[in-house]
């Protein structure tokens, strides 16, 4: 919690501009403010306090597998790492950040005042740290915390002892928190656009989130509706997933699925629009295609509502299921191509220079490719039934969610931080971060596609001799990632508190309006709605 | 960026010094495999690969040439050009017809797989938390098969032998070149039936049969692993299959017939506490997943089994075990009397992970677990249990 103090007192020194009136002080500001970059920074605090814990349950994993046998932890623990560490980074650390994103840039990138729905902002984060406590809270329960991994298959998660209610208690919160943000959004986007910002004229970020938000409303409540089935089948004799009582466990995985595909792109959709905006700036160069990445970024969305068997090639589906589910998800590949290509196009012919947002920008071009690529190997059905639930897998989606989503993330922390404390950041030690990051990253999870072909299954906590040189290097690999994020701490501390004065527009080819408020950017920002031309619209 | 590079090296230079230094065997691919199916799906694998390594070659190589020349450090001056539909439309048809390259013979291969018709021999696997069974169908027999791995080993008092968690103590015996059906189903939890040898993997669903094929081209040993999450010791049930040729098969399948007639006959005579002792021993093994070898469960979850050992957990747990007479009122485990420990071997706690084994365990091996129970570790309660009593209590 010293993160939100140091924040605070950030904030409190960042808009001491006297011609406005001052928020309340203490705790009861961020408690009650409605204000969109007080919510958006306590977003931000939380995401990053959840990805130190997801991380360190990582490492947990990562340490026990540093060596074939069992030393550190018991199987049962071990399990509940995975568990644990899936659903803490997936909800509490990715998706948090991104709507931190949102609250903080949407309105200024729009050129609205605030969130439409200010009230239901507040409420909407605070449900956060309440639905987390109760998560991490079951790992003390008799029995321990969920172990059945994030997926919560029955009849699997039906053995998961006192935890269980609590689990399903918590993921209803993150829903509800998810929907309500998502309405928030759309009805920001929607509603408050500045006279002359129609919707093509949009910045990227803009465009991805509204997208997202849509999607958020269609899954969670499905999701919420697959989880209040398994409390049902616990508790109140129902059987829905239970083939003895003429149920399915096969319908669990089909409607988790319809939730979970969509979900993977909730996660990547706006790191999209961050690189976007990234790569145009430090190419000083506008983006190459603007329309047709909107149209990619729609397709993606709307193809991601056709592939969820892609999952479950293994659990037996006729036929032709796995024939459509295999040429959907490969359809994939297209949109996501057109948007790769877009990017590299972008700095053809630009005139580029590597701060530290840019390095991240082009590492997540690079990486996310290939974390692509495996993907477009594993929508192969009949080579998935040798991939399907090994370390390939596990190299695959944590190469689109490591230097795919964080890493965009880590892009937009640096890209906007001067905005948000009116100083810039730490150069040398950002760009030391960022090194450390993309090769700790890389040594991480390459070797682990090594280990998936090979043969190694995921989930499991102890492992055969031939695994073991390459669980050794991706350990390794693991600590060095891990520990480098306390770089980014640092950096991150020392910019709040002080460091060069930031301009209004400190990165020389960067357009949108949030570069045309003073940095920091004062508590009220476009109480006078800007004027919006076809020159200054995206850049 | 040539800043990009110590990346690269780094992780040559760490592969580097381990392959110097270590023995092992570093597989980088996946395993051709050994029947006609894996060959071809190791082939599509290595199609799909080299493809995207291809186009990973270009698309990267563009960016970092751009990155090299296009910087601002060395003179460059940005161009404005964006927006061409046809460069656009250009890159999204290129792309499709590669994935029409692409699955044109995935779906061979997928109509291939698919057909289970014509086999020479079913056998139905079955998943258990966390065993395998293997039912010859029409053959009457049908086995149990768990890993063999000594817990010395998995704890590190002892050296890891060389086929360490892949070995089982009875593997699934097959035929070479003949087409075997294989059936998968679970009794408790999903799990997945995985041979990397004979190129897939197929969930084994309780109350659902799944069908998958395999021509196994050569005879050997083939070791594989459960594949989907099934709880504490998912890590820890093996799957080892043994190709033989026609001959052996033959000679196999006739000398475990011949060794389940006798294992029948047995339950009908009287038997001596030592030899239900060393049985009672070899069954509990599968007991000790959770109950522990040394018989003192895990705190919390799964209950001791010693006489006067605390015990502590959910109240859900805690009732059924009061109401049978297997826990004081102070919180105590008590060994309580023959018939209700026989029930809940046999029938299970119905709403806690004990299951029932009535259909797992002969009446000979549920007599000898519940000796070897009641006389080990402290406990002493002297009675041998009949098989003949077993029965009865069926």
């Amino acid at each position: 919690m010293t993160a939100t103090t140091a924040g605070h007192d950030a904030v409190h020194d960042g808009h001491d501009h006297g011609h406005e009136h001052a928020p309340p002080r203490g705790l009861w500001r961020w408690l009650s403010t409605t204000n969109h970059k007080d919510i958006g920074t306590m977003y931000l605090v939380l995401s990053l306090t959840m990805f130190f814990i997801g991380g360190a349950m990582a490492l947990v994993i990562r340490a026990e597998l540093f060596r074939p046998g069992l030393q550190l932890v018991e199987p049962m623990f071990f399990n509940q790492m995975t568990t644990m560490h899936a659903l803490v980074m997936i909800f509490g650390a990715v998706m948090p950040a991104f709507v931190g994103l949102a609250n903080w840039l949407i309105p200024m990138m729009v050129g609205a005042p605030d969130m439409a729905l200010p009230r239901m902002n507040n409420w909407s984060f605070w449900i956060m740290p309440f639905a987390f406590a109760l998560l991490l809270s079951t790992l003390f329960m008799d029995g321990g915390g969920p172990a059945g991994g994030w997926t919560l298959y029955p009849p699997l998660s039906l053995q998961t002892g006192a935890a269980f209610p609590f689990v399903i208690l918590s993921i209803h919160m993150m829903g509800v928190s998810s929907v309500m943000g998502a309405i928030n959004i759309i009805a920001t986007i929607l509603n408050l656009r500045a006279p002359g910002m129609t919707l093509m004229r949009m910045p990227l970020f803009v465009w991805t989130w509204l997208i997202t938000a849509y999607l958020l409303i269609a899954v969670m409540p499905v999701l919420a509706g697959a989880v209040t089935m398994l409390l049902t089948d616990k508790y109140f004799g129902t059987s829905f997933f239970n083939a003895a009582g003429g149920g399915d466990p096969v319908m669990f995985q089909h409607i988790f699925w319809f939730f979970g595909h969509p979900e993977v792109y909730i996660m990547i959709l706006p790191a999209f629009g961050i690189v976007s905006q990234i790569i145009p700036t430090f190419a000083r160069k506008p983006l190459f295609g603007y329309a047709s990445m909107v149209y990619a970024t729609a397709s993606i969305a709307f193809l991601s509502f056709i592939v969820w068997g892609h999952h479950m090639f293994t659990v037996g589906m006729p036929l032709a299921g796995e024939l459509f589910f295999m040429y959907a998800t490969m359809l994939i590949a297209v949109p996501t191509g057109v948007k790769v290509f877009n990017w590299i196009s972008t700095m053809w012919r630009g005139s580029m220079t590597f701060e530290t947002p840019m390095l991240f920008a082009i590492a997540f071009v690079v990486l996310f490719t290939i974390g692509g690529f495996s993907g477009l190997m594993l929508a192969i059905a009949p080579a998935d039934f040798q991939y399907q639930d090994t370390y390939f897998v596990v190299a695959h989606f944590h190469y689109v969610l490591v230097p795919g989503a964080v890493f965009s993330i880590m892009a937009a922390a640096y890209y906007w931080l001067p905005k948000w404390t009116g100083h810039m950041y730490d150069e040398k030690l950002g760009r030391l971060h960022f090194w450390c990051s993309a090769i700790g990253v890389n040594i991480l999870f390459f070797p682990q596609h090594f280990l998936g072909l090979a043969g190694m299954p995921r989930r499991i906590p102890d492992y055969a001799l031939q695994f073991a040189e390459f669980n050794m290097i991706s350990s390794i690999g693991a600590f060095i990632f891990g520990f480098s994020q306390l770089i980014f701490l640092w950096v991150v501390i020392k910019c709040v508190r002080g460091g060069e004065p930031a301009p209004a527009k400190p990165w020389e080819g960067a357009h949108g309006l949030e570069w045309t408020v003073p940095s920091p950017a004062p508590h009220h920002t476009f109480q006078t709605p800007p004027q919006i031309t076809e020159a200054e619209a995206h850049s | 960026m040539s800043a990009f590079r110590p990346c690269g090296l780094a992780a040559t230079g760490v592969l580097g010094l381990w392959s110097a230094a270590v023995h092992a065997d570093f597989q980088l691919n996946m395993t051709p495999g050994v029947t006609a199916v894996s060959h071809r799906i190791y082939e599509l694998h290595m199609l799909i690969f080299w493809i995207c390594v291809a186009i990973g070659i270009v698309v990267f190589g563009v960016m970092f040439w751009s990155v090299y020349h296009h910087r601002k450090s060395r003179g460059a001056v940005a161009a404005q050009f964006h927006e061409s539909t046809t460069i656009e439309i250009a890159w999204t048809i290129v792309p499709v017809l590669i994935l029409v390259g692409m699955a044109i013979p995935a779906t061979k291969t997928l109509v291939q797989m698919e057909d289970t018709s014509n086999a020479d021999l079913t056998i139905k696997v079955t998943g258990y938390q966390w065993k395998w069974r293997y039912d010859y169908l029409g053959e009457d027999i049908g086995f149990y098969s768990s890993l063999k791995t000594d817990a010395r080993q998995i704890h590190g008092e002892t050296d890891k032998g060389e086929h360490y968690l892949l070995e089982v103590d009875r593997p699934l015996v097959v035929p070479v070149g003949r087409k075997v059906r294989i059936l998968t189903t679970a009794s408790d939890v999903i799990h997945a039936w995985w041979v990397p040898a004979l190129g897939w993997k197929r969930d084994a669903i309780p109350g659902f049969v799944n069908e998958s094929w395999a021509k196994i081209d050569q005879p050997g040993t083939y070791r594989g692993q459960c594949a989907e999450l099934c709880g504490k010791d998912h890590g820890f049930m093996p799957i080892v299959v043994v190709a033989m040729n026609q001959p052996d098969y033959d000679k196999w399948l006739a000398d475990t017939k011949a060794a389940a007639a006798s294992e029948r006959n047995s339950a009908d005579r009287v038997w001596g506490k030592a030899e239900l002792m060393a049985k009672g021993a070899e069954v509990y093994r599968s007991c000790a997943a959770c109950h522990q070898a040394s018989g003192e469960g895990i705190a919390g979850m799964f209950p001791p089994l010693i006489h006067g050992k605390p015990f502590s957990g959910p109240e859900a747990l805690l009732e059924p075990l009061r109401t049978r007479g297997f826990l004081s009122a102070d919180g105590k485990i008590t060994v309580g009397p023959l018939d209700k420990h026989a029930e809940i071997v046999l029938k299970g706690i119905p709403g806690t992970p004990m299951a029932g084994y009535a259909g797992q365990l002969s009446d000979v091996e549920v007599a000898a677990v519940l000796t070897y129970i009641r006389n080990s570790w402290g406990n002493d309660f002297g009675d041998a249990v009949q098989p003949s009593m077993i029965k009865t209590l069926r």
